[in-house]
């Protein structure tokens, strides 16, 4: 039996009607779309359908603004290297957040190392980038900010349209990795003002591997991969057309989902959170009472650890995800908890508790019920844990 | 990612909880994950007549607390302090590589509690079981992965194990 899925931010399902989109196009055989023939025209048509429904879930001023991109880790790559690439002759000077994913960590590590400076921001304990703090990094040198829409282990929301306001009247590019956000949450680019945008097309029930980059049009940005003409001249390689006509799919039904979507999971999420103190106690929430995402809960559980609630809760059929140390291949604490000021041992109690459109309100309470009982039988073991008699 | 015997232990695990009144109480901290782990021992004519703990980690830590308890139930201290990380570990019929190092914790918190057990003994005056600072290696001149243990070539800029980049020394 299938688990009951609280990890929505690691893999959302299919929607059936993607699904059947997808498989329609398996069945069609299309042809290459840079072909000039019938059959490649044929191609063009999904290709440019797709953009269309991709440019209007992020209301982009024009489809040409969405390059279609193998996932929102290249976009994030795109972004910020072919933003290096294009103006590094301006300045070498880039402004981020220390709870960016390792997609934007790792693309500036690299930058780095090629002469770039990087000033990394901290955050509040409630994980959120003061713009003042934007406005005073930017120097003469600076050619980039790249702060994230949401983060991916909190489900905390930047102040992405105040950032805005200030890259735009210093006429410096700015990025936003919106991996979490699109799909989940409305989201307009023109409305905030970002120039380039990472997005990821499972996030909103698409298929995993591809993904697109929003470039407003002016913005000057080199393509990472070079070859062909494909995408207009902004990434080569002959398109992965089913993917990109199940993720056009997906941000149809995204855009005439969006609301009932957005109320369901803010529905799922306030019951847990409403409703957790009846279950447990002593537990920290790391994600932010008002700008966060309607999916997400992090939650740090105390003298316990992440990945024996994982397994146990595994056991008992609900899929989560932890951020305890013990769960990552290096061992070590997650970055971005340890910058909202938590404890290393808090850190290790972590859960990342995300809702998707397949979760009931029976299934919130079936997960709190477990839960109850692993926390119990977990501290009974701890011996950070004293019972007060 | 756990095998059917570590995962059982973990499911069940053996003689969890505290002994009050024991003769010898040994906790160790792992400065790099956080686990902690405390070893309660009962001894008579130089036997381990009884052990508990408790223990604050993951799978594979609380899985090693288990079988170490297995393991060192009914043994004179002789043979107790005999018992070594590679034992734990192969009664468990393995582990991932990069948590080798959770059995490295419950050997040596077993190895500190008879140890607090013989200072009390010899009237050394009783010091509150004390959390290690750092675990100490006797690894001679090979190098160890810091994160998971793993032995290493001396030029390795990251570990093949748990893909660490080893920018610090090891």
């Amino acid at each position: 039996m299938k688990s009951i899925n609280f990890d929505h931010i690691s893999a959302n399902p299919l929607l059936p009607e993607v699904k059947e989109a997808m498989i329609g196009a398996i069945n069609k055989d299309y042809h290459n779309p840079s072909s000039q023939h019938r059959d490649g025209e044929e191609a063009v048509e999904a290709l440019v359908k797709a953009r269309e429904s991709v440019a209007k879930l992020i209301n982009a001023a024009m489809p040409k603004e969405i390059v279609f991109t193998s996932g929102g880790t290249e976009s994030v790559n795109h972004a910020i290297k072919g933003v290096a690439m294009a103006n590094g002759d301006k300045g070498k000077h880039i402004v981020t957040s220390n709870i960016e994913h390792n997609a934007v960590i790792r693309s500036l590590r690299r930058l780095k190392s090629a002469g770039f400076r990087v000033t990394s921001l901290s955050v509040d304990e409630n994980g959120r980038v003061d713009p003042k703090d934007v406005a005073e990094a930017i120097t003469d040198e600076t050619i980039l900010v790249s702060i994230m829409h949401s983060n991916n282990e909190t489900g905390t929301i930047q102040p992405v349209e105040e950032i805005a306001k200030i890259t735009r009247e210093k006429k410096i590019i700015f990025h936003s990795d919106a991996v979490d956000s699109v799909g989940v949450v409305p989201l307009d680019v023109q409305e905030i003002g970002v120039d380039l945008l990472s997005f990821a097309s499972n996030t909103a029930y698409g298929p995993v591997g591809v993904g697109g980059l929003y470039i407003r049009r002016g913005t000057r940005v080199f393509p990472i991969i070079d070859g062909g003409v494909q995408e207009n001249n902004k990434r080569a390689g002959a398109e992965n057309l089913i993917g990109i006509i199940g993720m056009g799919k997906a941000a149809e039904l995204a855009v005439r989902d969006m609301d009932s979507r957005y109320h369901h999971l803010k529905n799922l999420k306030e019951k847990f959170l409403g409703e957790l103190p009846e279950y447990i106690d002593e537990y920290i929430i790391n994600t932010h009472p008002q700008h966060s995402l309607p999916n997400l809960v992090s939650v740090s559980i105390q003298y316990i650890e992440g990945e024996s609630v994982m397994l146990m809760l595994d056991d008992d059929g609900m899929a989560v995800s932890t951020r305890s140390a013990c769960a990552t291949g290096s061992l070590r604490a997650s970055h971005v908890l340890l910058s909202l000021g938590l404890s290393h041992a808090d850190a290790q109690g972590t859960l990342v508790v995300s809702f998707g459109v397949d979760n009931t309100e029976a299934d919130v309470t079936a997960f709190l019920t477990s839960l109850k009982n692993v926390v119990t039988t977990l501290r009974e073991i701890s011996p950070l844990y004293k019972t007060v008699t | 990612m756990y095998n059917k015997t570590v995962m059982e232990h973990f499911r069940n695990p053996r003689n969890v909880g505290v002994i009050e009144e024991a003769d010898g109480v040994g906790e160790v901290g792992n400065p790099l994950c956080g686990d902690i782990m405390t070893i309660y021992l009962k001894i008579s004519d130089d036997q381990i007549k009884d052990i508990k703990f408790q223990t604050f980690g993951c799978g594979s830590a609380i899985a090693v607390s288990s079988m170490l308890t297995e393991i060192a139930m009914g043994k004179t201290l002789e043979e107790a302090k005999s018992i070594t990380n590679k034992d734990v570990a192969q009664a468990l019929e393995g582990l991932p590589k990069n948590k080798l190092h959770c059995s490295n914790l419950g050997a040596d918190a077993l190895q500190l509690a008879i140890k607090d057990y013989e200072d009390r003994k010899a009237g050394v005056t009783r010091s509150e079981p004390k959390r290690k600072d750092e675990h100490e290696h006797t690894h001679g001149d090979k190098c160890y992965c810091p994160y998971c243990d793993i032995e290493l070539s001396e030029d390795a800029i990251f570990c093949d194990a748990c893909q660490s980049s080893l920018e610090e020394e090891h």
